[in-house]
């Protein structure tokens, strides 16, 4: 209905306004303007496509948006804060299940051809967003059902695993090969398939072998994947829309892959390859008696913090499973009301997904100009009176600095035992994901408020 | 059991063993708790407030010696109360066993069980019960008032219409327990405090309370000896440390000192020489008066003015602050008993396979049982010895060199076949393909980490832009491509709504 340089135009518009919605995230005030503008872009997009190139269906058309779409909303009303990692991670999968079905659909696609050279790279095009594709799909599968709880947060470490992961690349490039050969034949169906399950197992087995902990990084980078695939989807379709979107996406998964990388001084390739805390060596060391833990009450607690001044909380894994965050937010608001300087430490790999403390501190209604990153507040612990640390474990543990042959060694943390005193809520001794004791709990000056972190916290809340 | 608190006889003594708020909680252990009259008025607990909690109330020393099973005391007892005492008793007091041979042997003889509190071992699981470092920080903190009190000017700097007043300097000498405690307290008054040690490794706690750390430039002496306490040092390190208190007398105007080594007397820092070079005025707390002093010049018990110098040689300190000792000292002797009580009962239990109640008895059953087997864990970790490792860094610096000109080699040289190979039309998708990852990387970095979760689901959104090739594929003749496309649309429409409404919707949520 209009012509091919409107389609072109409104795409470049849409380009555009994605940008700008990537760009409005710099600062929250201007995030929800951005989110309008991705909103806006995709919609000019979609209209530009159904108007410009599809020329039968409709009735399916829209139905199959009113119905996904209507999923879609129900979904992101649904969904609990904590379970924002799950959303996401399930999320990514479609959009690498939908990478496979338009790679497949496309190469089945009688009506495209192509000669030469061009059917060459048009091939692998198809393939690469194939695999992608499907890394995604299953890889952000595994991630959901880890994240639920639905698969056990362990690292499963088959034997010999590194070798199993080169076997699949390699066969995955034989059957590249192969399919390119017999593309040109007018066949490749076979080797197509091949390659997806195999692809499919890939995105398995590489999740599988990663844990808890490490799962921001995973999230990330299977944030980037599902980026990827759709630029590749974009080389293959000719389209330099799904190429540019797809390409802002993939570099930003990989950023927040690197700093979640960074944040924990370990090298992409160590995690993705899976199996950490389960070496020996120096994990034993840190397990020798340091000394002996000081327990306190939840009244002692309300009232170290209600005499103190500058109060940090920082927050970890433990405050999302306990739900703890709004009575967080009640106990912070007392405080603030008394006079006491209450703020967060916020560690980049608290959580399991890329900025999820801030988020969770968000939905208590934390007010974000309090919420602060570690490189901003690590240098006040000195002045600070209490730091609570609410089930966080290893991004407080001095030995990442002190200890050269721990573990965590060199991983940048929030060193809180500058401070006057610290306060853990812990359910229990056990160590953190990295499996490394943690010499913050025999410190001096270190207080462990053992329990259930939300009944501790209502308990101190009460007292207050 | 009843625990017997009698009242202090030591002339000047106005501390006393037990306060209401301890005794009600000893109550709770199933203790009774008799105190005798008059007991805490000294340190203002009146004979009501012990009653209020629930305590008896017991006119004469001589009813609580005859009737408790346990008596809890400061100050070690003299000829007469130990005169009073039988041998089913349990006596837990300040006793200086290796000071005082004579009362150990007559405390023995009797068959008492005595618990010294100066000798509870000084390891972690028995810091709440170490009552020289509650005794010592009150010491430490209370120096600095009476230094506060002969001193005749401001501690803190202040610029007031009158004129400029400069702030006290303080140097307080030996940082442990009470050490700290003046540093915090001198601190918080505003003058400016430096302190000295010969331990290095307490230069990371003083300089944590904002003090300055006096350094010797001496390498390998390490002053620390077991169990946390200093040890006497070389001809030549104190030859330098004299040289550094000279010339930093001249400049300070107060001096706390601390320092003391155990079984030693206290070592002499501050020579007469000293004092007279100090400016008048001037104030020294000499906290080690009853070990002979830090200073030539202290004499126990008093303050003397020499060369208008103020000497203040308390040896009373805590009790000068006597509620709060009381209390300090109070909640200790209670861990104790509550470490001694397994069963909460209120029946103690003198367990001699207890390391911190071993190293406490000084004699039971008859028997002394002083001085104890060394004990296990010093208060501070052994050191371990951490060889410095500079081979990693280098290599760490080559590879941040050689890696990424390997990644620019390669990756010029595939781009580069790429170019020779591909169509146009390709290679113009290409270049969009890569300024778009640079824009990418430019704006994803200035995204703020606390919006890093809206923006995987924004851009989880946002890749759902895949949808476009489902639309492109939904009007083919094909069903089979029909109806995969149809599938890829549904599951896709999922997504673009999803993601942009749980960004709005945690977006919403952030607010100042």
């Amino acid at each position: 209905m209009i012509s091919t340089g409107i389609v072109t135009v409104s795409y470049i518009a849409a380009t555009i306004l994605f940008i700008l919605a990537l760009g409005g995230l710099s600062n929250q005030e201007t995030a929800r303007r951005g989110n309008w503008y991705g909103i806006t872009g995709m919609s000019i997009a979609l209209i530009a496509t159904v108007l410009g190139v599809v020329t039968d269906n409709y009735v399916w058309l829209v139905t199959a948006l009113l119905i996904g779409g209507s999923i879609g909303l129900i979904l992101a009303r649904r969904v609990q804060m904590t379970e924002m990692p799950e959303l996401v991670a399930i999320l990514h999968s479609l959009v690498g299940l939908a990478a496979v079905m338009v790679g497949f659909a496309n190469f089945m696609d009688s009506g495209v051809h192509f000669e030469g050279v061009e059917l060459t790279i048009h091939d692998i095009e198809t393939y690469l967003g194939i695999l992608i594709g499907a890394v995604t799909f299953s890889g952000s599968v595994i991630a959901f059902g880890k994240l639920s709880g639905k698969i056990g947060g362990k690292p499963m470490l088959l034997p010999a695993r590194h070798w199993l992961n080169l076997g699949l690349l390699l066969a995955a490039i034989w059957f590249g090969r192969d399919f390119v050969i017999q593309s040109a034949a007018g066949e490749g169906l076979t080797p197509l398939l091949i390659m997806t399950a195999v692809a499919l197992v890939f995105g398995i087995h590489m999740v599988m072998a990663i844990g808890g902990a490490d799962m921001p990084v995973v999230v990330s980078m299977l944030n980037s994947y599902s980026g990827w695939a759709a630029s590749a989807t974009g080389f293959m379709l000719n389209n330099d829309l799904l190429i540019v979107t797809g390409a802002l996406v993939g570099s930003s998964g990989a950023i927040l892959s690197y700093i979640m990388c960074r944040a924990m001084n370990r090298k992409f390739l160590a995690v993705i390859a899976g199996g950490f805390g389960t070496g020996g060596g120096s994990t034993a060391k840190g397990g020798e008696d340091q000394g002996e833990v000081v327990p306190i009450s939840a009244e002692e607690t309300a009232d170290l913090l209600a005499t103190a001044k500058e109060v940090m909380i920082i927050p970890g894994y433990g405050m999302a499973v306990a739900q703890a965050q709004h009575i967080v937010y009640e106990i912070t608001t007392g405080l603030r009301n008394k006079g006491v300087n209450v703020r967060f430490g916020i560690h980049p790999v608290a959580g399991r997904m890329p900025g999820h403390m801030n988020v969770l501190l968000a939905e208590a209604k934390v007010p974000y100009d309090i919420v602060f990153e570690m490189d901003e507040i690590n240098e006040d612990f000195p002045d600070i009176d209490v730091s609570v640390i609410i089930g966080a474990n290893d991004i407080v543990n001095p030995s990442a600095l002190d200890e050269p042959d721990s573990p965590i060694a060199g991983m940048p943390v929030l060193e809180c035992w500058k401070g006057k005193t610290t306060i853990v809520l812990k359910r229990s001794m056990a160590t953190g994901y990295a499996g490394v004791q943690n010499p913050l709990f025999f410190k001096e000056n270190t207080r462990m408020l053992f329990g259930d972190a939300k009944d501790s916290l209502d308990a101190v809340f009460k007292t207050l | 059991m009843k625990i017997g608190i009698p009242k202090e006889i030591y002339a000047g003594e106005k501390r006393v063993a037990t306060t209401p708020e301890v005794a009600s909680q000893l109550i709770q252990l199933g203790f009774e708790v008799a105190v005798e009259t008059g007991a805490g008025t000294a340190a203002t607990f009146s004979d009501a407030a012990y009653t209020g909690v629930g305590c008896e109330v017991v006119s004469t020393a001589a009813d609580i010696w005859a009737s408790a099973d346990i008596i809890m005391k400061v100050r070690m007892p003299n000829a007469d109360e130990t005169g009073l005492m039988r041998s089913d008793q349990t006596l837990i007091s300040f006793l200086w066993p290796a000071q005082n041979p004579d009362l150990l042997k007559t405390l023995s003889d009797k068959g008492v069980t005595a618990l010294a509190m100066d000798s509870i071992p000084r390891i972690s699981r028995a810091q709440k019960m170490d009552a020289l470092s509650s005794m010592a920080n009150i010491a430490g903190y209370r120096a600095v008032v009476e230094a506060a009190q002969h001193f005749g000017r401001f501690f803190t700097g202040q610029i007031t219409a009158a004129g400029k007043v400069p702030p006290a300097k303080v140097l307080v000498i030996g940082a442990g327990v009470a050490g700290l405690a003046a540093i915090g307290a001198a601190k918080s008054m505003g003058a400016i405090v430096r302190a000295f040690d010969t331990r290095p490794e307490v230069k990371e706690q003083v300089e944590s309370m904002d003090a300055e750390f006096l350094m010797l430039d001496f390498e390998d002496e390490d002053g620390s000896g077991d169990g946390g306490y200093a040890k006497v040092m070389s001809e030549e390190f104190i030859k330098a440390e004299m040289e550094l208190f000279a010339e930093q007398a001249k400049d300070v105007d107060i001096i706390i000192t601390t320092a003391l080594i155990p079984g030693k007397p206290a070592p002499q820092l501050i020579t007469a020489e000293m004092v007279s070079s100090m400016k008048d005025g001037s104030v020294i707390v000499d906290l080690a008066a009853e070990q002979g002093g830090n200073c030539e010049l202290t004499e126990p018990d008093t303050i003397v003015n020499k060369d208008g110098v103020s000497i203040i040689g308390y040896t009373d300190l805590p009790s000068r602050l006597a509620a709060q000792s009381s209390q300090l000292y109070g909640t200790n002797l209670r861990h104790l008993l509550t470490d001694m009580t397994p069963e909460n009962n209120g029946e103690i239990v003198v367990d001699m396979e207890d390391e911190v109640i071993r190293g406490a008895t000084i004699c039971k059953d008859g028997e002394t049982t002083w001085p104890p087997p060394a004990p296990k864990l010093s208060a501070a970790p052994p050191k371990v010895e951490v060889s410095p490792d500079p081979v990693i860094p280098e290599i760490e610096e080559k590879k941040s060199f050689v890696g990424p000109a390997i990644f620019v080699l390669v990756g010029g040289l595939a781009l580069l076949g790429l170019g020779a190979v591909a169509p146009p039309s390709f290679m113009a998708h290409f270049t969009v393909f890569v300024l778009a990852c640079f824009v990418g990387y430019m704006v994803i970095w200035n995204v703020t980490p606390a919006l890093h979760t809206p923006l995987m689901s924004v851009t989880n959104a946002i890749s759902s832009i895949i949808v476009i090739g489902a639309l492109i594929q939904i009007s083919s003749t094909d069903n089979v491509i029909m109806w995969m496309a149809i599938f890829t649309l549904l599951i896709t429409s999922i997504n673009i709504a999803g993601g942009f409404a749980v960004t709005r919707r945690m977006l919403e949520m952030f607010r100042r």
